[in-house]
C-alpha cells in the first residue's frame, strides 16, 4: 500500500480516509507480527548462544584450573574454603548436602512418578481392629505434581548454584594469579547494604512472587494438560496427562462437551463488556470533569466532593445494595408499580438483555467518580492558549473537545486506558456482586456439569467452576490460559499503537 | 445595534449552557447519592426484615444495628467476628504490603542491575494471568496447614501480601520523579545505598507511603474473590464482604435484608471518614498512577 503524505490524505473524501486508515492498520498489524516472529527467533538464538558460552566456559575453567578448582566441581565450595572465603564456601557446601540428601530420599521419587501421575488410587480398606473403613495410603496425583514441580525447581536452583560455584573458582584463581586479595566475608555483608543493596531489598518480594505466583501458575499450566476434575479428583480416581485434548475441545464441539460454544460466547460478551465498560466510563468521566471545570460554574468543590464521597464508600456495599434495588421485589420495581408504570415487576436480572445493559449502566455509576478525578488533574494541565486560539479561529466547543481535549487526554492516559480495559476483562466484583443474586443460567452454557449465565465473564465462569459443587480444574486452567492469551494479545497490540510509548529513562 | 444583539446572544447562550450543566450536575448528584440515602432509611426499618417495595419505614428503630453487635438466633449474622477478621487482615496486610511495594519500586526505580529488565518483564507477563487461578493449588496447600475456613485470617493475609510486589507501578512512578542527583550527592559524601534510602528518599516519599497504606488497607474490605473461596462458607472465618453477601443470598434475604443494610452503613462510616482525611494522598496517587501508567 502506498503511503500518502499529509496533504494528500487531507484531500481524500471522507470514506477514502476511513479506508486508508483501515489499510494502514492492517499493514501495521502485519508488520507487527513479522517483527514479533523475528524477535522470537532472535531470542532463541541469543538463548542458545548463551548456553553454549556457559558450557565452553565451564569446560575451559576445568581444563585450565588448578586441582582445587577441579575438586570444587564435585565438592561445591571446596575452592572457597581452601582459599579462605569460609562463609561462602560453607554456604555452597551446605546447599549441596541438603540438595543431595533431599533428592536421594524423596526428590527423585516424585520426579519419576510425574510421568504417570501415580498408578495406585487409594482404596477404602476395612480395618478389623478399629471397625471402620480407612483409606489405604496410595498415590495422590495432586501432590505428585506439586512435589515433582518443587523438586524440579530445586534442581534448577542447584544447577544455578553449581554454575556460580564454578564461576567463583575461576575469578578467585585469576585474582590470586594477579596477586590480589579475595573479598572478605565482612566485605560481602557490607555489599548487601551498599552496591548489592538491591539483593537485600528484593529478597522478600521475589520470594513471595515465586512461591505465590510463579509456582501456582506453572502448576496451573500443567493442570491444563491433565484431566483433573470432579471425576478425577487425584486420590480416589487419579488424574493423568491428556496432552492437548482440553485445548482441542475448546475449538471444536465434536467431543459433545459444548465447551467450544460456551467459551466463544462468553469470550465475546467479555470483550463487549470490557469495551463498553472502559469507554463509556472514560468519555463520560471526561465530560463530567469538563462540566465541573467549566468557567462560570459555581460550587465546584461541592460537585466534586459529592462524587468523591461515593468512592469512599466500599464498592462491595454499593454494588450489593444496587443489585438488590433492582431485584424483583426491590425498591425500583416497587416504586414503578406504585406510579402505575408497570403492573408486574420487571425482571432486571433474570432477563439477560436487561441484565447486560444494567451491568454496564451501573458500572458507569461506579466508575465516573474515578475518571472525573483523573480527568480533572489532566485537564488543568492543557495549556489554555490552545483553546484561546481555537476560539479565535472559530472552533465551537464540540470541535475544541474533539481536536484538543480528546487527543491530549488520549496521549496522556493511553497506558491507563489499556490497564483499565484489562481490568474490566477480569472485573469480577462488578459482575459477580451484581448478578449472582438473580442471574438465570443459560441452558446452552452447560459444560460437563457446570453452568454459566449470559452476564458471566470468563473470570466469573472460572470462579464458578473452581468453587462450585462440580469442580472442573482442568477447564479452569484452560480458561485462565485463554484469558492470558487474550490479555497479552490486546496489550501487545495496544502498546505498540500507543503514542505515549516512550523510553522510561526519558522522564528521569 | 447588531453588535449589541450578538453580544446579548452570546451571553444568553452561556447562561443557557450553564443552566443545563447545573441541571445535569444536580440530577447526577441525586443519582449518585440516592442509593446511600435509601440504604440508611432501610436500615432503620423494623416492620419487615426482608425487601419491601417502599422506602420510608412504618416503624423506626435501631434493632437492626443491635443485631449486628449481639448476633442473631440462628448465627447467620456474626458481624462483630467478620469486622474483627477484616480489620486484622487489613491492618497487618497494609503494613506488609506497603513494605514490599516500597522495596520493589525503590529498587526498580533507582538501581541498575543485570536482572532488572527481565524481572520487570516477568512481572508484566505474570500480571496477565488472572490472579485467582493461583488458588487451584494455594487453596489445597493452605487448607492442609489450616489456613482456610475458620483459620482464614492468616491465610488471607498471606494471599493479599505475598505477591504485593506486582503492584509496584504507581510508586515506581513516584520514585522516578525524585531527582537522582540527590542520591548521587549523598553517595559522593560516602553514604551507602541503604543510608540513601532511609535518610533521604523515604522522608520525601510520605505521600506515596500514605497512598500505599491507604489502598492496601482498603483492599481487604472490598476483595471478594479470594475471601469467598478461602473462607468457604465458614461463618466464623468470613470477612465483612463475604459475610454481608451471605446475608442477601436467595435463602437468607427475607430474614436478613435490613441487617445487611445496617451492616453496610456501619462498614461505610469508618472507611469514609478515614478516606476523607487522607483524600489528598489518594487523589495524588490515582491521578499520578494514571498518567505514568
Amino acid at each position: 500500500m502506498k503511503r500518502l503524505t499529509t496533504s494528500e490524505y487531507i484531500r481524500l473524501p471522507w470514506f477514502k480516509k476511513i479506508l486508508y486508515k483501515i489499510g494502514c492498520f492492517f499493514v501495521a498489524f502485519g508488520l507487527y507480527f513479522a517483527r514479533f516472529g523475528s524477535t522470537i527467533a532472535h531470542g532463541v538464538t541469543v538463548f542458545f548462544k548463551g548456553v553454549g558460552r556457559e558450557l565452553s566456559d565451564i569446560v575451559t575453567t576445568f581444563v585450565k584450573g588448578s586441582w582445587i578448582t577441579r575438586v570444587s566441581y564435585v565438592i561445591m565450595g571446596f575452592g572457597n574454603i581452601v582459599r579462605g572465603q569460609i562463609m561462602r564456601g560453607l554456604l555452597f557446601l551446605v546447599f549441596e548436602a541438603v540438595f543431595i540428601s533431599y533428592m536421594i530420599t524423596t526428590g527423585f521419587g516424585w520426579i519419576a512418578k510425574m510421568k504417570t501421575l501415580g498408578t495406585e488410587a487409594s482404596r477404602q480398606v476395612y480395618d478389623p481392629v478399629l471397625d471402620v473403613y480407612v483409606s489405604e495410603a496410595a498415590d495422590n496425583s495432586f501432590f505428585i505434581l506439586l512435589y515433582g514441580l518443587l523438586s524440579i525447581i530445586f534442581c534448577i536452583a542447584f544447577i544455578w548454584a553449581w554454575r556460580e560455584n564454578v564461576r567463583q573458582n575461576r575469578i578467585s584463581e585469576e585474582l590470586l594469579k594477579r596477586g590480589k586479595k579475595l573479598q572478605s566475608a565482612s566485605r560481602d555483608l557490607k555489599e548487601l547494604v551498599d552496591e548489592k543493596f538491591y539483593k537485600t531489598l528484593l529478597a522478600l518480594p521475589m520470594a513471595g512472587i515465586v512461591i505465590f505466583m510463579v509456582l501456582p501458575i506453572v502448576f496451573m499450566i500443567f493442570i491444563a494438560f491433565t484431566n483433573y476434575d470432579a471425576q478425577h479428583n487425584g486420590y480416589s480416581v487419579l488424574f493423568q496427562w491428556v496432552g492437548l485434548e482440553n485445548f482441542k475441545n475448546l475449538f471444536s464441539d465434536a467431543s459433545g462437551t459444548n465447551l467450544g460454544y460456551t467459551f466463544t460466547h462468553i469470550l465475546g460478551w467479555t470483550l463487549v463488556w470490557a469495551f463498553f465498560a472502559t469507554f463509556t466510563n472514560y468519555f463520560l468521566g471526561i465530560v463530567v470533569a469538563m462540566m465541573i471545570n467549566k468557567k462560570g460554574i459555581k460550587l465546584k468543590k461541592m460537585w466534586r466532593g459529592i462524587l468523591v464521597l461515593t468512592i469512599a464508600i466500599p464498592q462491595f456495599v454499593s454494588l450489593m445494595y444496587v443489585s438488590k434495588l433492582f431485584s424483583k421485589n426491590g425498591l425500583i420495581n416497587g416504586f414503578l408499580m406504585r406510579l402505575g408504570v408497570i403492573d408486574w415487576p420487571i425482571e432486571f436480572w433474570e432477563n439477560s438483555t436487561y441484565a447486560r445493559i444494567l451491568v454496564i449502566l451501573i458500572n458507569i455509576w461506579i466508575g465516573i467518580p474515578y475518571l472525573m478525578l483523573i480527568a480533572t488533574g489532566i485537564l488543568m494541565n492543557i495549556p489554555a492558549d490552545l483553546y484561546e486560539s481555537a476560539r479565535i479561529d472559530g472552533a465551537n466547543s464540540f470541535q475544541q473537545f474533539r481536536k484538543i481535549t480528546l487527543p491530549y487526554m488520549l496521549f496522556v492516559t493511553g497506558p491507563y486506558l489499556l490497564t483499565s480495559f484489562i481490568g474490566n476483562i477480569n472485573n469480577f466484583n462488578v459482575i459477580y456482586l451484581l448478578t449472582s443474586g438473580g442471574a438465570v443460567t443459560n441452558p446452552k452454557y452447560t459444560v460437563m456439569g457446570t453452568s454459566a449465565s449470559d452476564t458471566d465473564l470468563l473470570i466469573t465462569w472460572l470462579f464458578n467452576i473452581t468453587t462450585g459443587s462440580t469442580t472442573n480444574y482442568k477447564l479452569a486452567a484452560v480458561i485462565a490460559i485463554m484469558i492470558f492469551v487474550v490479555v497479552s494479545l490486546i496489550s501487545v497490540i495496544a502498546y505498540n499503537a500507543m503514542p505515549s510509548n516512550k523510553n522510561e529513562e526519558d522522564f528521569q | 445595534m447588531s453588535k449589541n444583539k450578538r453580544h446579548m446572544g452570546l451571553k444568553a447562550k452561556t447562561t443557557l449552557g450553564n443552566t443545563i450543566i447545573y441541571i445535569i450536575l444536580t440530577l447526577m448528584s441525586i443519582i449518585w447519592l440516592i442509593p446511600f440515602v435509601c440504604i440508611v432509611f432501610e436500615s432503620f426499618r423494623l416492620e419487615n426484615t426482608g425487601q419491601v417495595g417502599y422506602l420510608i419505614p412504618e416503624k423506626w428503630g435501631f434493632d437492626n444495628y443491635k443485631v449486628l453487635f449481639t448476633g442473631d438466633a440462628d448465627k447467620t449474622v456474626q458481624f462483630m467476628t467478620w469486622y474483627k477478621n477484616t480489620f486484622i487482615i487489613a491492618l497487618v496486610s497494609s503494613i506488609i504490603h506497603t513494605f514490599i511495594v516500597l522495596c520493589t519500586s525503590y529498587t526498580l526505580s533507582r538501581m541498575r542491575f543485570k536482572a532488572r529488565r527481565p524481572l520487570m518483564n516477568i512481572m508484566l507477563i505474570l500480571g496477565m494471568f488472572p490472579g485467582f487461578i493461583t488458588m487451584i493449588v494455594l487453596y489445597t496447600v493452605l487448607s492442609k496447614i489450616g489456613f482456610t475456613g475458620e483459620g482464614s485470617v492468616p491465610g488471607l493475609i498471606l494471599v493479599y501480601t505475598a505477591s504485593a510486589a506486582m503492584g509496584y507501578y504507581v510508586s515506581k512512578g513516584f520514585f522516578d520523579t525524585v531527582p537522582r542527583s540527590l542520591d548521587e550527592a549523598a553517595r559522593v559524601d560516602g553514604a551507602t545505598r541503604a543510608q540513601v534510602l532511609f535518610r533521604i528518599t523515604l522522608p520525601m516519599a510520605k505521600p506515596i507511603v500514605i497512598y500505599q497504606i491507604l489502598t492496601a488497607f482498603m483492599a481487604p474490605w472490598g476483595d471478594f474473590i479470594f475471601a469467598k473461596y478461602i473462607t468457604h462458607g465458614t461463618s466464623a472465618g468470613m470477612t465483612v464482604a463475604v459475610g454481608m453477601q451471605n446475608l442477601i443470598t436467595k435463602s437468607n434475604t427475607s430474614a436478613h435484608y435490613t441487617h445487611f443494610c445496617a451492616a453496610g452503613v456501619v462498614v461505610a462510616i469508618p472507611i469514609t471518614i478515614l478516606f476523607m482525611f487522607l483524600q489528598k494522598y489518594y487523589v495524588e496517587g490515582v491521578t499520578g498512577g494514571a498518567v505514568k501508567g
